[in-house]
């Protein structure tokens, strides 16, 4: 009883022999980290080589072994996930270089005294050129552009909603999937794709029609941003109202309860939640858009408190135009700074936006009840 | 009592059921009226430009010629940005339904889903500030080693702002649009086809080759082409990032230019003919995408019965 026919050598059963051991992806990922750093050593370190060669040698090495020892359709499996992890690693590299970047490039801008508060009217390249040269704090702001950002996204939202939940109940409520409501469905789906810029063209050729050449107004760009808000807010305002349950609508209709009544006090407040998160990333999806207020608003300098008169700024036009066209030429700095500093606010404005829509679906979502 | 006392006592619920009926309606059609307005009225404003004497257009040799380079230049930046795109986007795709642990699937879903977050003139001013800057040494690299090819025929642009810079930045713009219709697709493989295969003891790779994607494609299929829309009609990262010119071969020098930057950059400024010219030209836009756009949406309602992919 003291010692054992069969001495203990290996782990490995017959069972699991043509395998690799379960640290093999570890132990690959440690020596290719490693090699990769000693190899860029030799020829100059930089983060983003040390990041791809270590993860080419990571893969070759693992297929490689895997190949070796547990033959081709593993070592296939293995290349395969190689490469899907390896997809959604470069795809989150934009992702955080343009965070980063707009982080760096956007603080100094908005941390500027009045940066907030302040308009572009009156600043000429003259104040761009002291601040460049001798050091004068720059001056200007976004002040303008936030509020025409704020009044036409506004009058989109008046202007879109109704029309998409209307169309939505319709397509719910009384399409009975007829010939029209697959109409609406179709065009509804093509009409998400419409270029921005066609859209904005299509608003700055109506007004033009309708009310004179060279109308450019904040009406007219929120006639645009509807055109591409609208197909936003159909679609999902129709996705949350088929979810409600048919029980809730017939046991209205059996107390006596008219249709128009049913649905403005049973189905629309179950689906309020979900409208208004769809409602929210459609101003989300919005208020970014650059080419079709460029083609309706124009850019102004100055304070407009009239959406239906005289041109008028926004965030996006902003930095659009800071970027293109610097107000000083020769020292485009102060205008780098400030078109970073709007798209900082822009890019915490859409967030912002997104995150509201998805506490809301959390918060005001219906009861369950059990 | 009569029968009559059976009806409803009041007339003002009947007359709420219309109206509400009908207002519902008249959203709808609205819809219909505003897509078919967007034809009608470019195609008015577009009249002018389009009958005009040739010497009277931009460039002095018509519309058609104004427009073709033009056109070539939007398909290209479009290619470059699909060739990029649609591989990423299937293996995130992939990822995130087959690989990720459960439990992340959704916030790594969210992860690129804010890549869709963030507004197209941002991304333009990455191109434009960052990318452009960055990458331009390895088009020196290109052009010195591969310089050969017409794509790749040198001198490279010292400042980075050619088409291949906005192809790439329009790539990850149409990123997310694909991989987020694919992974819903892929989400739709009925488990049965995958867990037969994985009972016959394929691999986990030769499961997804075997029964996801075949059941996938033609949901692939028209996310690819509903990311070729959207790579077609995108203006702020083409006009902040492209330095344009006329219509070159080379992929790595500045030249080239899209309808949409075209619009956006001239439009501000344009008056008269010059207003018609682009409003033709977005025209041409819109057909090419509408065009696009109902082929992807084709294919997606033929195979609604067993994808479900909408």
């Amino acid at each position: 009883m003291t010692s054992t026919l069969t001495p203990v050598r290996s782990k490995r059963s017959a069972l699991t022999r043509g395998q690799l051991p379960k640290y093999a992806p570890y132990a690959v990922l440690a020596a290719a980290l490693i090699i990769g750093a000693a190899v860029l050593a030799l020829i100059g370190f930089n983060a983003l080589g040390w990041g791809v060669l270590s993860a080419l040698l990571f893969a070759a090495g693992l297929v490689g072994w895997s190949a070796a020892v547990e033959g081709s359709r593993k070592a296939k499996d293995r290349l395969a996930t190689c490469l899907v992890l390896g997809a959604f690693l470069v795809a989150l590299l934009p992702l955080i270089s343009v965070i980063w970047t707009v982080l760096v490039n956007g603080v100094p801008g908005l941390v500027t005294p009045g940066f907030l508060s302040s308009s572009m009217n009156g600043v000429t390249g003259v104040y761009d050129n002291k601040a460049a040269e001798d050091g004068a704090p720059v001056v200007g702001g976004i002040y303008h552009a936030l509020l025409g950002t704020v009044q036409i996204t506004l009058l989109a939202t008046v202007i879109s909603v109704p029309v998409g939940l209307l169309t939505a109940i319709y397509l719910v409520e009384y399409g009975n999937d007829g010939r029209l409501a697959r109409a609406i469905t179709f065009f509804v789906d093509v009409m998400t794709g419409i270029p921005s810029i066609v859209a904005g063209l299509f608003a700055a050729a109506f007004f033009f029609a309708v009310v004179g050449p060279g109308t450019k107004t904040g009406a007219v760009a929120a006639v645009a941003l509807s055109v591409l808000m609208i197909p936003v807010v159909v679609r999902s305002s129709e996705e949350m109202l088929k979810i409600v349950p048919n029980e809730l609508r017939e046991a209205a209709y059996a107390l006596g309860v008219r249709k128009w009544r049913t649905i403005l006090k049973v189905v629309i407040p179950t689906a309020i939640s979900g409208i208004a998160s769809g409602v929210t990333l459609a101003i989300a999806r919005v208020i970014g858009e650059t080419a079709p207020i460029l083609v309706t608003a124009g850019f102004a300098t100055s304070i407009n408190n009239n959406v239906f008169g005289g041109w008028m700024a926004s965030l996006p036009t902003f930095i659009y135009t800071q970027i293109l066209n610097p107000t000083s030429p020769s020292n485009p700095g102060p205008s780098s700074q400030r078109a970073w500093g709007a798209a900082l606010v822009l890019i915490i404005l859409v967030m912002i936006l997104n995150l509201g829509a998805r506490l809301i679906a959390r918060i005001f979502a219906p009861k369950t009840g059990r | 009592m009569t029968a009559t006392s059976l009806r409803s006592p009041q007339g003002a619920g009947r007359a709420g059921d219309k109206i509400f009926s009908g207002a519902a309606l008249a959203a709808g059609c609205l819809i219909l009226a505003v897509l078919f307005g967007v034809a009608l009225f470019l195609v008015v404003q577009a009249i002018p430009a389009l009958t005009a004497p040739a010497d009277k257009v931009q460039g002095g040799a018509g519309f058609f010629p104004y427009i073709w380079p033009i056109v070539i230049g939007t398909l290209i930046a479009a290619i470059i940005a699909l060739v990029i795109a649609t591989p990423i986007a299937i293996g995130v795709a992939l990822f995130i339904s087959h690989y990720a642990p459960r439990q992340l699937a959704a916030g790594l879903g969210y992860l690129v889903d804010l890549l869709a977050a963030i507004p197209s003139v941002v991304y333009g001013a990455w191109g434009a500030a960052f990318l452009a800057r960055e990458i331009s040494p390895a088009y020196n690299w290109l052009a010195g080693n591969l310089g050969w090819l017409p794509i790749f025929q040198g001198p490279a642009s010292a400042t980075g702002k050619t088409i291949l810079t906005a192809g790439i930045v329009l790539s990850v713009m149409v990123l997310p649009i694909i991989t987020s219709l694919s992974r819903e697709i892929f989400l739709q493989t009925p488990k049965l086809h995958e867990e037969a295969a994985l009972a016959l003891g394929a691999t986990r790779w030769e499961m997804i080759r075997m029964a996801v994607l075949p059941f996938g494609r033609p949901g692939i299929i028209s996310a690819i082409m509903l990311g070729l829309g959207r790579a077609l009609g995108e203006t702020m990262a083409v006009a902040l990032v492209l330095s344009s010119g006329v219509l070159t071969a080379s992929l790595i020098q500045s030249g080239n230019q899209t309808i949409a930057a075209e619009i956006a950059l001239n439009f501000p400024e344009a008056s008269g003919l010059k207003v018609s010219t682009l409003i033709a030209a977005g025209l041409v836009l819109f057909v090419i995408t509408l065009g696009v756009n109902m082929i992807a949406r084709w294919i997606i309602t033929r195979h609604k019965e067993f994808s479900g992919a909408n």
